[in-house]
């Protein structure tokens, strides 16, 4: 079986939809940040594949790449952050008990 | 030397701002300062007199206003008649100032008395230096306002205050005239100026019955401040104020503004065909002439005596310049000032000795009071015009003048001068003679500062006639003089005829009053009707009672009326309707834009209700939402 673009964006896509199930559904503010890992991640297949397929010379797309994953990096080192000032002070990491945005 | 003529009434205006602001912390507490300004004013006059005796003039303008297009000028000028009213004026009111540091002495408004009586000797000077109707018109009504102020001096008396608000009425009468008389001359010929308007009388530019129009209104302001018939009735009761008031204003100056505004304008009495407004001034004066002294007769109030005798002797001055004699007329006013200031002066004595006005309760004063006494007999005898005294001459002078012009005013004018010495005589001899007949009394000889000024006053009045006597040329017919109104000539037969009419009226006073051959009640008896109308005072003051002042109250209830039902009503029913109209707009406000704001504030509430309920404060409910709508945007991409 010849592996093309389009197996690489179904994979992506599939990765991206369990990662938004995931932020979507759970309430554990530490799945939440693992599921925007995924959808990051899945980003990273797409722009790796475009890169590949559609541009092969060019090296935009794995620089993206390289910097969504730094990106990644620190958003999970705030979004951890986060996570423990939260738990300081209001003693949970279930977001649907974090309400204090509500009105 | 004459430019600086405009110091003369500045100076008198000076001192009455300095005692009105200062008070009793003023030098003299105001007398002093008052009779050093007025004392700097003699001297300037003095000194004005005697440029003017070698011949200088001053005459200037400056335009103060332009109306109707034409520039209204004020100014001032000297020239013969001023320098004479300038000098009558400051030297009087000096003698009289010095007088009253000692009449009002202890009084409760003793600073404020020297005030207006300052603001009074300013306005009069102005009254007399201005060179046009405007400063003449300001100065007259500054005099009249300042005789209402030191009428109502003692404005604790009601009869103070009647009297004062009735002299206000009643020469304001006349100045309505004099106004409407000024504004005519306005109107004809564009100017206010004395000379100018003269120009063109001379020229013809005003002239017939419209120039005998304005001549005759104009007289009728001289007709209130003179006192003349008809409207002579506020002057005796202007005695109400304090004596020296009454010698300066009520006798010596202000009351002669109106002789003084006929020999100023005299060219416009002189230019009326025939000189009809003269002969009506000269009526007018022999008829108050003789009016007043039949009333002075029977007066029993040492001042009301002087009252009368003053109007009687303006109508004098009147009738004087009335029949040709304007240097007559002027030169009674002169020496009348003198010795009228004298009398009331001396009247002014003796009732700071009595305290009272009565001169039936007096008697036998002449022993006690000799200086009072001696100098009150020589202004009597000037009054009476008795040879040499200064009335002498100058009655006289008007006598003669009037034999020659109209044997009727002639024959008022003797008459009146035989009872001016009977009347005068009478007050002396009941005054100064027998014995006093009030017990409780203890009169004494007036202070030095009341008797010096009464010797001066004397002194003038002996010696000022010999200014118009026939030895030394007549100076004062050659100084105050006017064309065509020259006068005769001095008469000896005529002087003797005059001196024995006013003799007669002497020695009647003295057998009647002093020798009693001739009971004063048999003369009682024996004039009856006459008698009892000349004790009403003619019924002035009641026909003025029931055809003026009842009138116009009945005319001002009405009108009040009027005000309150009619005027009131109309208004307060405007009123009524704009409340119920505001009623109407208040319910159209209440519903209808409080409605529309309230609306809007409702729908946003409301609004803003529902959506809140979206707001769940939960990031993933968003993010749902989002991803929710992204598919929904994509499926809606797609689909088209």
């Amino acid at each position: 079986m010849h592996v093309g673009l389009t197996h690489y964006l179904v994979v992506s896509t599939i990765l991206f939809c369990i990662g938004l199930y995931g932020v979507l559904t759970r309430r554990n503010a530490v799945a939440i940040l693992m599921g925007i890992e995924l959808m990051l991640n899945a980003s990273n297949i797409n722009l790796v594949a475009f890169n590949r397929y559609l541009a092969p010379g060019a090296v935009g797309g794995q620089t993206f790449a390289l910097v969504i994953i730094t990106l990644a990096a620190c958003e999970a080192a705030v979004g951890l952050a986060l996570v423990m000032a939260a738990y300081r002070s209001l003693e949970t990491i279930h977001v649907d008990e974090i309400n204090v945005m509500k009105w | 030397m004459l430019q600086y003529a405009w110091v003369i009434p500045v100076l008198p205006f000076i001192g009455f701002w300095w005692i009105i602001f200062a008070g009793r912390r003023a030098p003299g507490q105001g007398a002093y300062v008052a009779i050093g300004a007025m004392l700097g004013a003699a001297l300037l006059s003095v000194a004005a007199f005697i440029e003017v005796l070698r011949g200088a003039r001053y005459d200037a303008s400056v335009v103060w206003a332009t109306v109707l297009n034409r520039p209204i000028e004020v100014g001032y000028q000297v020239d013969p008649l001023t320098s004479v009213m300038l000098l009558v004026v400051t030297v009087v009111g000096s003698l009289i100032f010095i007088y009253s540091i000692g009449y009002m002495q202890g009084d409760l408004r003793y600073p404020r008395f020297f005030a207006y009586m300052s603001l009074f000797a300013s306005s009069m000077l102005l009254l007399v230096l201005g060179n046009n109707f405007l400063t003449l018109y300001a100065g007259w009504e500054l005099v009249g306002l300042c005789s209402y102020l030191l009428i109502g001096f003692w404005f604790e008396r009601p009869a103070a205050a009647r009297a004062s608000m009735k002299a206000f009425v009643t020469t304001r009468v006349g100045d309505l005239f004099m106004f409407l008389g000024i504004l005519l001359i306005f109107l004809q010929l564009g100017t206010l100026n004395f000379n100018e308007i003269f120009s063109g009388v001379e020229t013809g530019r005003l002239a017939g019955g419209l120039l005998t129009l304005a001549a005759v209104l104009v007289f009728g302001g001289a007709v209130g401040k003179s006192a003349q018939v008809p409207l002579h009735v506020w002057l005796p009761d202007a005695m109400e104020g304090p004596t020296p008031v009454s010698a300066l204003i009520h006798a010596a100056t202000m009351v002669a503004a109106g002789v003084y505004l006929v020999a100023r304008a005299y060219p416009l009495f002189f230019g009326t065909p025939g000189h009809e407004a003269l002969t009506v001034v000269a009526y007018i004066g022999g008829i108050t002439a003789i009016m007043a002294a039949t009333i002075g007769v029977v007066q029993d109030d040492i001042k009301r005596v002087m009252a009368y005798s003053t109007i009687s002797q303006l109508g004098y001055m009147m009738m004087g310049l009335g029949v040709l004699g304007f240097t007559a007329g002027v030169f009674h006013l002169m020496t009348h000032a003198f010795f009228k200031a004298l009398l009331f002066l001396a009247a002014g004595s003796v009732i700071h000795a009595m305290h009272t006005n009565d001169i039936k309760q007096m008697g036998g004063l002449g022993k006690i009071m000799p200086i009072t006494y001696v100098t009150m007999v020589i202004g009597a005898l000037a009054l009476a015009g008795i040879p040499p005294f200064a009335g002498f001459w100058s009655k006289d002078e008007i006598l003669l003048e009037a034999y020659h012009y109209d044997q009727v005013l002639y024959a008022l004018g003797a008459a009146g001068a035989f009872l001016t010495a009977f009347y005068i005589f009478r007050m002396i001899i009941y005054t100064f003679t027998g014995s006093l007949r009030s017990h409780p009394a203890h009169p004494h000889e007036s202070p030095r500062v009341m008797t010096v000024p009464l010797v001066i006053l004397a002194f003038f009045s002996t010696v000022i006639g010999l200014a118009g006597a026939p030895w030394w040329d007549n100076p004062f017919h050659h100084f105050v003089r006017f064309e065509g109104a020259e006068g005769a000539a001095f008469d000896f037969e005529f002087a003797l005829r005059s001196t024995a009419i006013a003799g007669l009226g002497v020695l009647s006073a003295l057998v009647v009053y002093h020798w009693r051959l001739v009971s004063a009640a048999s003369l009682r008896r024996a004039f009856g009707p006459l008698y009892i109308a000349v004790v009403h005072k003619y019924y002035w003051d009641e026909l003025y009672q029931y055809a003026v002042i009842r009138p116009v109250v009945w005319a001002a209830r009405r009108l009040r009326t009027f005000d309150v039902y009619v005027v009131d009503g109309a208004v307060n029913a405007i009123g009524v309707v704009f409340v119920w109209f505001s009623r109407l707009y208040r319910v159209f406000d209440l519903y209808v834009v409080d409605g529309v704001v309230n609306l809007v504030a409702w729908t946003a509430k409301t609004m803003g209700g529902v959506l809140r309920y979206g707001q769940t404060g939960r990031p993933q409910n968003y993010l749902l939402i989002i991803a929710l709508g992204v598919i929904a945007l994509v499926v809606v991409g797609v689909i088209r």
